[in-house]
């Protein structure tokens, strides 16, 4: 039986309309899918991952078509049809799938590339599938080379800089008009990643209120509950706004939200207080006729990118170097993943002896001087029977089947015992 | 004597508005602290000399039209200086600063003879109501000058182009509170130099009829105009803007209304 290969299944936003990833989501929680797939038959490790922007599964197998299949009949079953899945579903395997999972563990398959709120979702995750011994050797050590790619990214590019801009410019611009966001009330429309970043940064600030106004008002009330603020239906938005300062909006939907004769017909309630649109949606949530009003200010993803002058060019040439960051670590990690075959490390296991052998036999021979090329002879034969001796043991438990620890473990532990992976990636183990 | 010191404190406002220029331009920190320092001593220095003027002319300086112009800038200076201590506007001082130097450019132009008072007009109620109305109208140069600082940085905020105004002028929120405050003190004191003004027309002119000039009416307009802006205001909330247009314009009428009385009633008619 050959190597398993790995296989990552998934939606995403840039794949799916909204509607069809809205049934996909798994809303309940991983423990109970990762339950149900813990019983499937033929699936070794599995992880999985869902987001507002995303639902993905890893997982290693043999049969790579038939788990796919079933993988799929389990998790989506009866929300949407076969066919429906079948349009939007990606698959990569081995090396693709690799590659993947550190593209959007470094945020730059997100719907806004460089955020950064990616990466705790994954540990999230991981943690989840871990604590039910889904993951094994190759998914843990898969996932948290993941960490430490996107680490590497955020540290290496400056790709985070134009996410964490949009929400500083809108910190900025908010300053510029209202002078201190002490005390001042925000409302988030849409419940995205997006919006709840920016939603964040403006809490941090000092902002104090926040209401979240959402089509699905369970989602709304979810993120609420971590701004300690209260949740409204859309129905209630244009209502309102007279109460808040400023708006966040970052919904899926498709037209406009929010029209400039709504929100002049607040302006007089509000007693003319300004009024600060964030319109991060792409398509746009906002009515742009909306800033001719005055003291009303609008700004969509645009007008803040200006405001940073984060120039595209310069973006797209952050991108390149992260793309080749997610290149090269995907390689190391499938040159990790083939030495957790026998051979290699049977190999890698003689030539470390082989090694040593060689750096004894010169420290001792040069010292010990007049002998004869016989002596040096059993010597050095000495040197290899002790090494090959010390090393029958190692061999025969790496390939003999055990009944209680499988190859890959075993593999495992002979690597570590004998420090074969000299390869050091200290940020292996942060978390 | 107070025309040396006038000389002194003209170029001390001049110095001071350079420096708050350069800081305006380059930002450093070290500049405004100058800045801020010349500003003082030429305030003081103004202020002798308005005194050293009082002794010479032997009535407050408020006749001609140099003293009048001068006492208006070292209004806006006292004034500006009164808001500093109790809370400050980004960059605000660079555009006081300017305008109580175009100010005295104005004052050193014009011809500095002492003009002796009509004993027609001599009350005692001249130099208050001459210099409650004078400040009064400081304090509303000041919203003006905050209104021109919204409109500019305001105007950067729609258009979404961040020149180089957006960095340096305070958040429109700063400058909205500015022209309100400025326009609360200064509104009520304007009644009050009307008030003063009313009596003492009436006990100069004793019982001759009202009398109607344009510089009287073009008060009772700037009023109205400034009456109106308040009560929209706290009624509408009429703020940002419109307040500071209407600010600037209102201003343009108090400037009139100064320009009739430097050549209307107080000179001798």
């Amino acid at each position: 039986m050959g190597r398993e290969s790995i296989v990552l299944l998934g939606v995403n936003h840039k794949t799916t309309p909204l509607a069809v990833r809205e049934k996909l989501a798994l809303t309940g929680g991983y423990d109970e899918p990762l339950r149900t797939l813990g019983q499937l038959n033929g699936l070794g490790e599995y992880y999985l991952l869902s987001t507002c922007n995303r639902v993905e599964i890893l997982f290693t197998c043999h049969d790579n078509r038939r788990m796919r299949r079933e993988v799929l009949d389990l998790l989506f079953a009866g929300n949407v049809t076969r066919e429906e899945v079948a349009e939007c579903i990606y698959t990569f395997e081995n090396e693709e799938a690799v590659e993947h999972l550190f593209l959007v563990a470094s945020s730059l398959d997100s719907m806004i590339v460089g955020e950064a709120q990616i990466l705790g979702q994954l540990k999230d995750a991981f943690r989840h599938a871990s604590a039910r011994k889904a993951t094994g050797i190759i998914l843990n050590k898969l996932l948290h080379k993941s960490f430490s790619v996107a680490k590497r990214v955020r540290t290496e590019t400056r790709i985070g800089a134009s996410a964490v801009s949009i929400s500083y410019a809108a910190v900025e611009l908010g300053r510029k008009i209202f002078g201190d966001l002490q005390g001042k009330r925000v409302m988030v429309i849409g419940a995205g990643e997006m919006a709840e970043l920016a939603a964040e940064h403006l809490v941090g600030q000092g902002t104090t209120d926040v209401v979240v106004a959402n089509r699905t008002l369970e989602r709304a009330m979810k993120l609420a509950k971590r701004f300690h603020g209260k949740s409204i239906g859309l129905d209630e938005l244009v209502e309102q706004l007279a109460h808040v300062d400023i708006i966040i909006s970052s919904t899926g939907a498709t037209g406009l939200i929010l029209h400039k004769k709504e929100v002049a017909s607040i302006m007089r309630k509000r007693r003319n207080q300004p009024l600060f649109f964030i319109d991060i949606a792409v398509p746009r949530d906002l009515d742009p006729e909306i800033n001719t009003l005055e003291n009303v200010y609008l700004y969509d993803i645009d007008d803040l990118n200006s405001v940073v002058e984060m120039n595209r060019e310069q973006r797209d040439q952050e991108a390149i170097k992260a793309r080749r960051i997610v290149e090269e670590e995907t390689l190391k990690f499938l040159h990790w993943l083939s030495s957790m075959e026998l051979t290699p490390t049977i190999i890698d296991l003689r030539t470390s002896a082989e090694a040593i052998c060689q750096a004894e036999l010169l420290k001792t021979l040069s010292r010990l001087n007049g002998i004869t090329p016989k002596d040096r002879q059993s010597i050095e034969r000495m040197a290899s029977a002790i090494a090959g001796k010390l090393l029958h043991n190692p061999l025969q438990y790496l390939k003999t089947d055990h009944p209680c620890t499988d190859q890959e473990q075993r593999i495992a532990t002979v690597r570590q015992l004998f420090d074969l992976d000299n390869q050091p990636t200290p940020t292996d183990n942060d978390q | 004597m107070s025309y040396l010191l006038f000389q002194a404190s003209f170029l001390a406002y001049f110095l001071s508005t350079a420096a708050y220029t350069v800081f305006f331009i380059t930002q450093k920190n070290a500049v405004r602290g100058n800045a801020r320092k010349i500003f003082f001593g030429a305030a003081f220095l103004h202020t002798a000399t308005i005194f050293a003027r009082y002794f010479e002319a032997g009535h407050t300086p408020i006749t001609s039209i140099h003293e009048t112009v001068s006492f208006f800038a070292w209004s806006i200076a006292c004034c500006y200086l009164s808001f500093r201590w109790r809370y400050t506007v980004r960059n605000f001082g660079t555009f006081a600063s300017l305008m109580v130097f175009v100010l005295m450019l104005v004052a050193a132009c014009a011809p500095k003879i002492i003009l002796p008072i009509p004993p027609a007009m001599q009350s005692w109620l001249l130099p208050v109501h001459a210099s409650i109305a004078i400040i009064a109208d400081a304090f509303l140069a000041l919203a003006a000058i905050g209104g021109a600082m919204y409109l500019l940085q305001e105007r950067e905020l729609k258009e979404k182009r961040f020149g180089f105004f957006y960095s340096r002028l305070p958040s429109l929120e700063s400058l909205d509170k500015l022209n309100q405050h400025c326009i609360s003190i200064g509104f009520p004191l304007m009644t009050l130099g009307m008030i003063t003004g009313y009596i003492w027309a009436r006990q100069i002119w004793g019982g001759r009829d009202w009398h109607w000039d344009p510089k009287i009416i073009w008060s009772m307009i700037t009023w109205f105009f400034y009456a109106g802006l308040m009560h929209q205001r706290f009624t509408v909330g009429w703020r940002g803007r419109r307040a500071a247009i209407m600010t600037i314009i209102a201003f343009g009428a108090v400037l009139l209304t100064l320009l009739f009385q430097l050549s209307g009633v107080h000179n001798g008619a």
